[in-house]
């Protein structure tokens, strides 16, 4: 209590700042944040036709998630590490319980009907997941014995097989991805990685030669829209013609024909990036990558700040896992990945991802927020 | 010692770790960067190339309609075709007043109310930019009018496409059918991708019962578009699958002889091929022409065809529902063997009515007189109907009504068309359940004879008589033998193989009954017999329409419609059984004059090749 009571002194001095200390909130983060929250109201009001009601809900999921935030930020990040294994295990039995009794939602498994209110386990596993890996390697620090890496690669597969047995390939990615950080930030050692890099490699050809027929057709399909072009190659084809007719400066605000002609579909969730770049061209789409570029390296220096192993490990890979969001997002509207169901973080319209990744934010916030000082 | 490998372990720790901060941020602007050539690539190398997509726009995804399968009869003649012709269509998003080009086409080309009305029930369930048919089938002269005028008339053009035609017209409407356009009901009930490029599906007869099958499946163009909707270049094509072409198990020879032996009558006739269950002809009379219908028949003819007396549109084959009169009486007549109620020799003695004990009223026999002393053989030869009073009543409705039952009496036969109907067979439990009384001793009396609450249809007729002449392997007819898809080929429908059990002693003393109604002195339709090699087996039947009060003769002068329908059931040769058929005559008076020919010209040209001329008419 004394030593963090020294810390706000320590810090920050201004009245503002010692608020938002007493809300244990981190004011960067905050702002950026904010700033690409506002931008999600601009440009949802151009993709929903100016459709009020969007916007309405959308400002309600907002307020839900920054409130969820503001009550993670207050967690002590000592009480996270002590409720890692049971949130885990939660979420696993969840998950199996969406496979078994879940309502088929969309034409996949992937909510829980609690009676009150509708509920996916795969988002709390996106963050339990890394708080559980994160868990096991402040237990056991590196190096790792051969049963102590398995355990951790189970760990990270159990849920991730799960979810993609849904199947929800985009979030498997994404739990897969923030499990696999984990291991990254604890220090796997680079010769392993490469090694393992080398053997997925190698194994591809031989994977390739098992597969049937209409499995290569479908991994050839998910790496070229094009040969699609009535399913999900078609959405390809015309977000491609959105951005790319966008050009520098974009058609302006409330500019973009793709989309107001239903040309393109899902404007308002998963290809919202398209009516973003179409209206405010390859200038706005530097603007919006350099805010969420901010957005991670602020993650990355809590990370580096962070003073205890679980704390490191944790916060670096929830921002690992929130880059790799925005770039499998981008990727695939702009044609370079494989078309999976990740919406662009803080901005698709849609509500269950928004309240994760602000949790996930509210982790940091607090791991930032409860420092304990340490004189250098 | 252990503290200071903690702190240098935390050292080595923290040494590590800063190394991974860096290399994720050294990976996240990397692969931030590479988005950024990316957008760059598309945004500023690519933007003219997309700038003219996105306003030329677009690319325009259209349905091809798959060409609809054929019909043919058994010997390979077409039935329904399609041919090519002219359609008029207008696309409604590039007209700019829709009701004033429909105005000026009206002039142009002289078209009627109709056409306009239904054009705009068409629009309905198109897309804005759908091209949506004003005329199918345009005549030459149309076509050159409306070439001529075609630059005052944007969003209007000439399309080539494939209309549906029926070459026997009259004679296969009632089996057949025909298609029609898709209206908005129907089109609710049909897989909207499969049929936005259709404007036709089967409305009744076999168009109606395989649509699934003949329709086939629709292809698709990816076309890029300018902005007038006019296709500049096409992506990707995937062609259309063509619907499986029908081989009918119909004999069109057959089918014709059929109808015209029916003229001058309102009435159906069923042919079966007994060991398969194919139908050879299936004849509803009087019957109309279909092809019409396929481009919107206008309202007058319509009206006439639904107003006119004889009911053309009516499937009598199918729907029409008759009391089988006598038809039925070797049926009864196998129950009460088969029963062990009666045997095949024991003769009761007719005086011409029979009486319930203790009650005056007479059930009388069709001969005023009476046949005398009578066994089943004469019973069914002569039709005598105090016999089968006397039958049915020892039977008792019960019995009856199980045994029939298996013949398919009163139960659709599951023919292979939309539509058909159950027709009654009457039981205890059904006179409870329909009429609300209780079954009384006179209506087990009557329905031995086929008449009172016993409903049959022709094609029911038809398969009874088929079942009976197969001994007891129940026949179901059908009428498509062969579906020829584009890869590969399908059966029609299989036989159930069900089995009534019978002994075969009882089917030959029946058999031997029908076989005199035809080849003996007294049988009531002995003219068939002459100048035939073969032996038919049949049974007439005269259903009353009018029922004749006590005490009162049959007026020969009586009002046409109130006459008595004529029935016959017959097949042959009678010892090795082919071919069965039945006959239904409205109003045509008795079945061993009007109906038996009918059959027996059908009978006759099937089992020796030669035309009805040959046959000896009766009379």
């Amino acid at each position: 209590m004394q030593l963090e009571h020294r810390s706000e002194h320590f810090e920050s001095h201004s009245l503002i700042g010692r608020i938002f200390r007493k809300l244990h909130l981190d004011i960067p983060l905050l702002v950026f944040l904010g700033l690409i929250c506002l931008l999600s109201f601009v440009i949802l009001y151009s993709a929903s036709n100016q459709d009020i009601p969007t916007l309405e809900r959308q400002l309600a999921r907002i307020g839900l998630a920054f409130t969820f935030m503001t009550a993670l930020a207050h967690v002590n990040p000592y009480q996270l590490q002590r409720y890692s294994v049971g949130l885990y295990s939660l979420g696993i039995l969840l998950l199996v319980a969406v496979l078994a009794v879940g309502k088929i939602s969309l034409g996949a498994q992937r909510w829980l009907d609690l009676g009150f209110f509708r509920f996916q386990p795969s988002e709390m596993i996106k963050i339990t997941t890394p708080m559980m890996v994160s868990w096991y390697l402040a237990e056991h620090p590196f190096p790792l014995n051969w049963k102590q890496l398995l355990i951790a690669f189970a760990l990270i597969l159990t849920p991730t097989l799960l979810i993609a047995k849904q199947p929800d390939l985009g979030t498997a990615i994404l739990v897969a991805s923030a499990g696999c950080a984990v291991l990254f930030f604890a220090g796997l050692s680079w010769r392993f990685i490469s090694y393992s890099a080398a053997t997925i490699a190698g194994l591809m050809p031989l994977l390739w030669s098992m597969m049937h027929d209409y499995q290569r057709d479908r991994v050839l399909t998910l790496f070229n829209p094009e040969a699609d072009p009535m399913g999900r190659g078609y959405h390809i084809i015309q977000s491609k013609i959105a951005i790319g007719s966008g050009g520098i400066y974009g058609k302006g605000w409330l500019g973009s024909t793709q989309a107001k002609l239903d040309y393109l579909p899902e404007s308002s969730t998963d290809f919202i990036f398209a009516v973003f770049a179409e209206e405010f061209g390859l200038a706005g789409c530097l603007g919006l990558l350099i805010l969420y570029l901010l957005v991670i390296f602020r993650c990355l220096f809590i990370t580096m700040e962070a003073q205890d192993p679980y704390s490191r490990l944790l916060a670096g890979s929830l921002s690992f896992a929130f880059f790799v969001y925005v770039f499998v997002n981008i990727g695939m509207v702009i044609g370079i990945l494989p078309v999976v169901g990740v919406p662009l973080p803080l901005i698709s319209y849609g509500g269950t991802s928004m309240v994760t990744l602000m949790a996930s934010f509210g982790i940091l916030m607090s791991i930032q927020t409860h420092k304990k000082f340490i004189p250098h | 010692m252990s503290s200071t490998h903690k702190i240098r372990d935390r050292l080595t720790e923290s040494r590590i770790f800063i190394g991974r901060i860096m290399a994720v941020s050294i990976l996240v602007t990397v692969l931030i960067s590479g988005l950024v050539a990316r957008l760059v690539y598309l945004q500023i190398v690519g933007h003219e190339h997309y700038a003219v997509l996105a306003k030329n726009n677009r690319i325009k995804v259209s349905s091809i309609p798959p060409t609809r399968g054929i019909i043919y009869d058994r010997k390979g003649r077409v039935l329904a075709q399609n041919l090519p012709s002219y359609s008029l269509e207008i696309i409604p998003e590039q007209v700019k007043d829709l009701e004033d080009t429909l105005h000026r086409l009206q002039l142009l080309l002289d078209l009627t109310d109709d056409v306009l009305d239904e054009f705009r029930k068409q629009k309905k369930r198109h897309k804005r930019f759908d091209s949506v048919p004003l005329l199918l089938s345009l005549t030459e002269e149309e076509v050159a009018k409306f070439a001529v005028a075609r630059p005052f008339f944007p969003g209007v053009d000439i399309h080539a496409i494939l209309v549906r035609y029926y070459p026997y017209g009259i004679l296969t409407s009632h089996v057949v059918g025909y298609v029609g356009r898709i209206n908005e009901k129907e089109l609710k009930d049909l897989p909207e991708a499969e049929y936005s490029g259709t404007f036709y599906m089967g409305k009744v007869g076999i168009e109606l019962a395989y649509e699934a099958q003949l329709h086939g499946k629709a292809g698709y163009t990816e076309v890029e578009t300018n902005a007038q909707g006019r296709p500049i270049n096409v992506l990707n094509k995937v062609e259309p699958e063509a619907g499986a072409n029908l081989s009918l198990t119909l004999d069109m020879d057959l089918q014709k002889t059929a109808y015209d032996s029916l003229e001058g009558y309102d009435g159906a006739l069923v042919a079966i091929e007994i060991k398969t269950g194919n139908v050879l002809a299936f004849v509803s009379h009087p019957s109309f022409d279909p092809n019409p219908f396929v481009n919107g028949i206008s309202s007058k003819d319509y009206k006439a065809l639904q107003d006119s007396e004889d009911q053309p549109m009516f499937n009598r084959a199918l729907r029409g529902l008759y009391p089988p009169g006598s038809t039925v009486k070797p049926f009864v007549g196998l129950a009460g063997l088969e029963n062990k109620v009666i045997t095949a020799n024991r003769s009761i003695y007719c005086p011409g009515y029979f009486q319930l004990p203790n009650v005056r009223h007479r059930f009388r026999d069709w001969a005023k007189w009476g046949h005398g002393a009578t066994n089943l053989n004469d019973a069914i030869t002569q039709s005598c109907d105090v016999y089968f009073y006397s039958l049915a009543l020892t039977l008792g409705i019960d019995k009856m009504h199980d045994f029939l039952q298996q013949f398919g009496f009163g139960e659709k036969t599951g023919i292979d068309l939309v539509g058909e109907k159950t027709g009654t067979l009457p039981s205890q439990q059904w006179k409870k359940a329909a009429k609300k009384g209780s079954w009384v001793a006179g209506d087990t009396i009557i329905t031995g004879i086929g008449q009172g609450f016993t409903q049959v249809s022709p094609v029911q007729l038809a398969r009874a008589t088929a079942t009976l002449a197969n001994r007891g392997k129940v026949v179901t007819p059908y009428l498509v033998s062969r579906l020829d898809y584009v890869n590969h080929t399908e059966a029609g429908p299989v036989q159930s193989g069900k089995v009534i059990p019978l002994q075969e002693k009882n089917l030959d003393d029946v058999i031997a009954g029908m076989v005199n109604v035809i080849h003996s002195a007294r049988g009531t339709a002995k003219e068939l017999a002459k100048g035939i090699q073969y032996k038919i087996a049949g049974k007439t039947g005269t259903a009353q329409v009018y029922s004749v009060k006590q005490n009162e003769s049959y007026n020969k002068n009586i009002d046409l419609k109130l006459r008595d329908h004529a029935l016959f059931i017959s097949f042959a040769p009678a010892d090795d059984p082919k071919i069965a058929v039945a006959v239904v005559v409205e109003n045509g008076g008795h079945g061993g004059t009007t109906a038996a020919p009918m059959a027996a010209k059908v009978i006759n040209q099937f089992l020796t090749g030669e035309k009805p001329d040959a046959v000896g008419t009766p009379q």
